[in-house]
């Protein structure tokens, strides 16, 4: 097994130039460059500029306006804390749910690896929706938990659960396929050493699928900061106290506020363009790694 | 670039509003109200907290929570802790009560004029020059002409469009159902998008140039008018059309919990006195305080209004007839 | 080597961590939709989840989900192939860029696309002289559900097309194929798996999107109403019963979609290593 495992979002490293025989005469490949890049305009480029000219409409003083205005400062806030609980929470579970799929065989696994991508595919109104049948005064706990004075949702608990559930295949995704590719040769033979099974854990398998690791934790941060739908149902939209980024957007487009919630907007695909940054120079040092273990 | 003085101002302001060492009570309420108050009680919600100041030396301050009049009070029922509900129609508020309890049932005869400090109606909002004519709600079913309106289902505001267009369609055909049925389906036919909410409807209008007509709260169509364009939009006032009453309440349950029904009873009811009245008309809702709506008469023209409880029966039948799964807005799609 | 013992430890821990965290954020949660749906009798449930409206939902959702899909999975392949042999400026640049639709949030996506397909908006006014109408029409939706569906055929196939080994393609020119040939013979079979399985997520993430479609759809009753807002719609006359019957028809779709999903990608993984 010589070839790194590849994750679901692809990570690649560079090939030798290929020979005439097995590539296109210039006017196809021209063609098809043509062809792809006009479709990533229509669908990519067009809609993000739009992001960023909507923004800087006014001017950048009411950018920056936008952007140091009370109220998205504290959606700013409000959006890091979901995003600080719900990335390590998810990571834990990612990095325990791969230890026993990928090391393991045991009946019902398929369906395991189902549910557990199941968050990836249900609707964002309804996953708010079922934390409103759980916690919501007509809910299961609601009464409950009016009486020792709890709030879950409509304030922070009940955002972070919504975050927490439609983050979370993520890093588990990316961790059983590397996992499993890796096989458990490495870590038997520090068991046959004598190492425990958390130094195990720790000195052998995580460092071996770190940058896997470190690629779904952006993944699911990005996607954190991001969600709308879920968090919407959540949230109460009360202002300065419960809104997320994405949510301050809608308010502010609501009131007609175009420019600023368009400078808020690109902060958001700022954030997006930094997790890509950084999700790049992963892939790049995954791909740093193997042909430095290729050559080894 | 301007920035750094930007940011300057900031610091200034964020040290200045440190808290000085006062013995005043710090209250907050929660105010969970519909899509267009939000201008509204950004201003409100100042005057009430200066008069509030002066009166208890206690300082109050006034989250809002603004969205669809439905999902607003949804959130009211699963749980969200409002102090006071600012609706767009007393059926929202009825569904508080009886579906969560949280307030009586009589609660709309609590406050003057069916609990409605402000009142508003339905108006049609059309381009510079009014390129098609429009004058009446007969002229919103004409073939060729656009009309844009947020979905009866999901708007509140989208619902007292739909009942002053039927209402209309009533008093031209005395009061044949299927006909008014008939002249609604064929306005909604005219219809290209349907919005969630009213502000959505607004920027369709507005910001993406569809639609000829836009059926509208008049205070939103003031707003338009003022924020988007002043030269761009006329305001078409219809023979006839529908006294909205947006409706407001206490929620007993929440204010007694925290301790707050004192402020917030006092809150709604600076909604009625001049000061409240003067900034509702100010925002383009219609007072209701003699005093105010005299003062303000020439920014209100004089509409011919039905009320809802003489024509459709009140809310709760209107919504059941007309809005509920299957009812006449169903049946307008389902051929 | 899976038929060895296992010696290593942790198995009950990890995946009894797994199942316990699992229930706690997912199942229990989920089986509150279905609880709340039993408030419904059989005939009702049945009623709810096949009215008219609700059915031509459904068909838009599932309609436009999978022409979204199939157009990533015909321009994904093609971004892939591009990405992967050719070299032109900007590359490193437009690659890091497939993954934006992925981070944006929705709603911001929603307005973004409307405000640029409308009839006012840069691309809007090219089109509608063509007669061709984006925003507030199923197409609109087909165009939401296809940015948002964007990364997945280019990021499963892009690392499959990097493994393919240059040795089959040259073997296959010197015996005297074509380039279409061994497009179609060699490569083609190899990355078919990969392009199902990204064609397969992209469907997926389609059926459920809700931010960014209700900005651009018009929200047309019978034509351009997705399910996810029929959802909402029925929450907003406080039909807590109803919405979640629809809810769960989707739920059990995606969960059915995700199996075979899986299916795919297990196979996939044998094909491709039966091929080295």
């Amino acid at each position: 097994m010589s070839g790194i495992t590849t994750s679901q979002y692809g990570s690649y490293h560079s090939k030798v130039a290929r020979s005439r025989a097995t590539s296109e005469p210039s006017w196809i490949r021209y063609g098809l460059t043509t062809i792809a890049l006009s479709f990533l305009a229509l669908f990519l480029f067009v809609p993000l500029a739009a992001i960023f000219t909507e923004a800087l409409r006014k001017g950048f003083d009411t950018y920056i306006t936008a952007l140091i205005d009370p109220d998205a400062l504290s959606a700013i806030k409000l959006t890091f804390i979901a995003a600080i609980i719900a990335v390590p929470l998810n990571l834990v579970f990612g990095v325990a749910a791969a230890w026993a799929i990928a090391k393991f065989e045991f009946k019902g696994k398929s369906i395991l690896i189902t549910l557990i991508d199941l968050p990836f595919a249900v609707s964002p109104v309804i996953a708010g929706l079922i934390y409103v049948l759980i916690f919501g005064l007509q809910g299961w706990f609601g009464s409950a938990l009016v009486d020792h004075d709890i709030k879950v949702i409509f304030a922070i608990p009940g955002i972070v659960l919504a975050t927490v559930f439609v983050t979370f295949p993520f890093v588990a995704r990316e961790l059983i396929p590397l996992m499993q590719a890796q096989g458990k040769d490495e870590e038997e033979a520090g068991l046959v050493l004598g190492a425990s099974g958390w130094q195990i854990l720790l000195r052998i398998t995580l460092p071996n699928v770190k940058w896997g690791l470190l690629y779904g934790v952006i993944l699911t941060n990005a996607r954190a900061m991001g969600e709308f739908g879920a968090v919407s149902v959540v949230s109460g939209h009360i202002r300065g106290m419960t809104n997320t980024l994405p949510l301050h957007v809608e308010i502010l487009y609501n009131e007609y506020n175009y420019a600023a919630a368009f400078a808020v907007a690109s902060l958001l695909a700022l954030l997006a363009l930094v997790t890509l940054a950084l999700k790049t120079f992963v892939e790049w040092k995954v791909a740093h790694n193997a042909s430095h273990n290729e050559a080894a | 670039m301007k920035a750094p003085s930007k940011i300057k101002q900031l610091l200034v302001a964020l040290a200045l509003s440190t808290p000085l060492l006062t013995l005043a009570a710090d209250i907050t309420l929660l105010n969970v109200s519909y899509d267009p108050t939000r201008e509204l009680y950004v201003e409100f919600n100042k005057a009430f907290a200066n008069y509030w100041k002066a009166k208890t030396g206690d300082n109050v301050t006034i989250k809002q929570s603004h969205g669809g009049a439905g999902k607003q009070a949804r959130a009211v029922i699963d749980g969200l802790p409002a102090d006071v509900v600012t609706l767009a129609l007393s059926y929202d508020i009825d569904e508080i009560s009886a579906k969560a309890k949280l307030i009586p049932k009589d609660w709309q005869k609590r406050l003057a004029h069916n609990s409605s400090p402000y009142t508003s109606t339905i108006v049609l909002l059309v381009r510079k020059g009014n390129p098609k004519n429009i004058k009446d709600w007969n002229d919103l079913v004409k073939p060729g002409v656009s009309v844009i309106t947020p979905n009866p289902k999901t708007s509140g505001g989208a619902r007292w469009n739909y009942l002053a267009a039927y209402a209309y369609a009533l008093k031209q055909n005395n009061n044949d159902d299927a006909k008014a049925r008939e002249f609604v389906g064929k306005l909604f036919k005219n219809v290209p998008v349907l919005d969630s909410g009213a502000r959505g409807s607004t920027t369709t209008f507005v910001e993406r140039g569809i639609g000829d007509v836009f059926i509208s709260w008049e205070n939103e169509a003031f707003l338009a008018q003022k924020e988007l364009g002043p030269d761009k939009f006329e305001i078409v006032i219809p023979s006839l059309s529908i006294l909205a009453e947006p409706p407001v309440t206490i929620i007993d349950k929440t204010v007694d919990k925290r301790k707050t029904r004192a402020v917030a009873q006092a809150y709604l009811e600076y909604l009625y006195s001049e000061e409240g009245q003067e900034i509702a008309a100010k925002n383009y809702y219609r007072p209701t305080l003699a005093s105010v709506a005299a003062k303000y008469e020439k920014q209100f023209p004089k509409v011919n209004l039905i009320k809802i409880d003489d024509v459709f029966g009140g809310w709760q039948k209107a919504q059941k007839t007309h809005f509920s799964d299957g009812g006449t807005f169903d049946q307008i799609y389902q051929k | 080597m899976a038929k060895r013992k296992n010696i290593l430890p942790g198995f009950n821990l990890s995946l009894g961590f797994t199942i316990f965290y699992l229930s706690l954020i997912v199942l229990i949660p989920l089986s509150a939709a279905f609880i709340k749906t039993t408030e419904l009798s059989m005939p009702e449930f049945w009623e709810v989840i096949t009215a008219p409206r609700v059915v031509a939902s459904y068909k838009l959702t599932f309609g436009a989900s999978f022409i979204a899909a199939i157009i990533n999975a015909v321009f994904g392949l093609l971004t892939a192939w591009v990405l992967v042999r050719y070299p032109f400026p900007g590359k490193k640049f437009i690659d890091a860029l497939v993954d934006l639709p992925f981070a944006l949030p929705t709603a911001v996506a929603g307005i973004a696309l409307t405000a640029v397909y409308s009839g006012n908006g840069w691309i809007g006014s090219w089109l509608e002289p063509l007669g061709i109408k984006v925003a507030f029409t199923p197409i609109g939706v087909i165009v939401a559900l296809t940015f948002i569906g964007l990364p997945f055929v280019v990021r499963t196939v892009q690392p499959v097309l990097e493994d393919l080994e240059a040795e089959t393609e040259e073997a296959a020119a010197s015996l005297g194929a074509n380039r279409w040939q061994t497009f179609t013979k060699i490569i083609f079979p190899a990355i078919w798996p990969a392009l199902l399985t990204g064609f397969a997520l992209a469907f997926a993430r389609a059926i459920g999107e809700y931010g960014s479609v209700i900005f651009i759809a018009g929200n047309m009753p019978m034509v351009s109403e997705i399910t996810p807002l029929i959802i909402i719609t029925k929450l907003e006359q406080y039909d807590y019963a109803g919405a979640t019957a629809v809810a769960v028809v989707m739920l059990v779709i995606s969960f059915l979609l995700l199996f075979a999903i899986n299916g795919l990608q297990w196979w996939s993984n044998r094909h491709s290593s039966a091929a080295r």
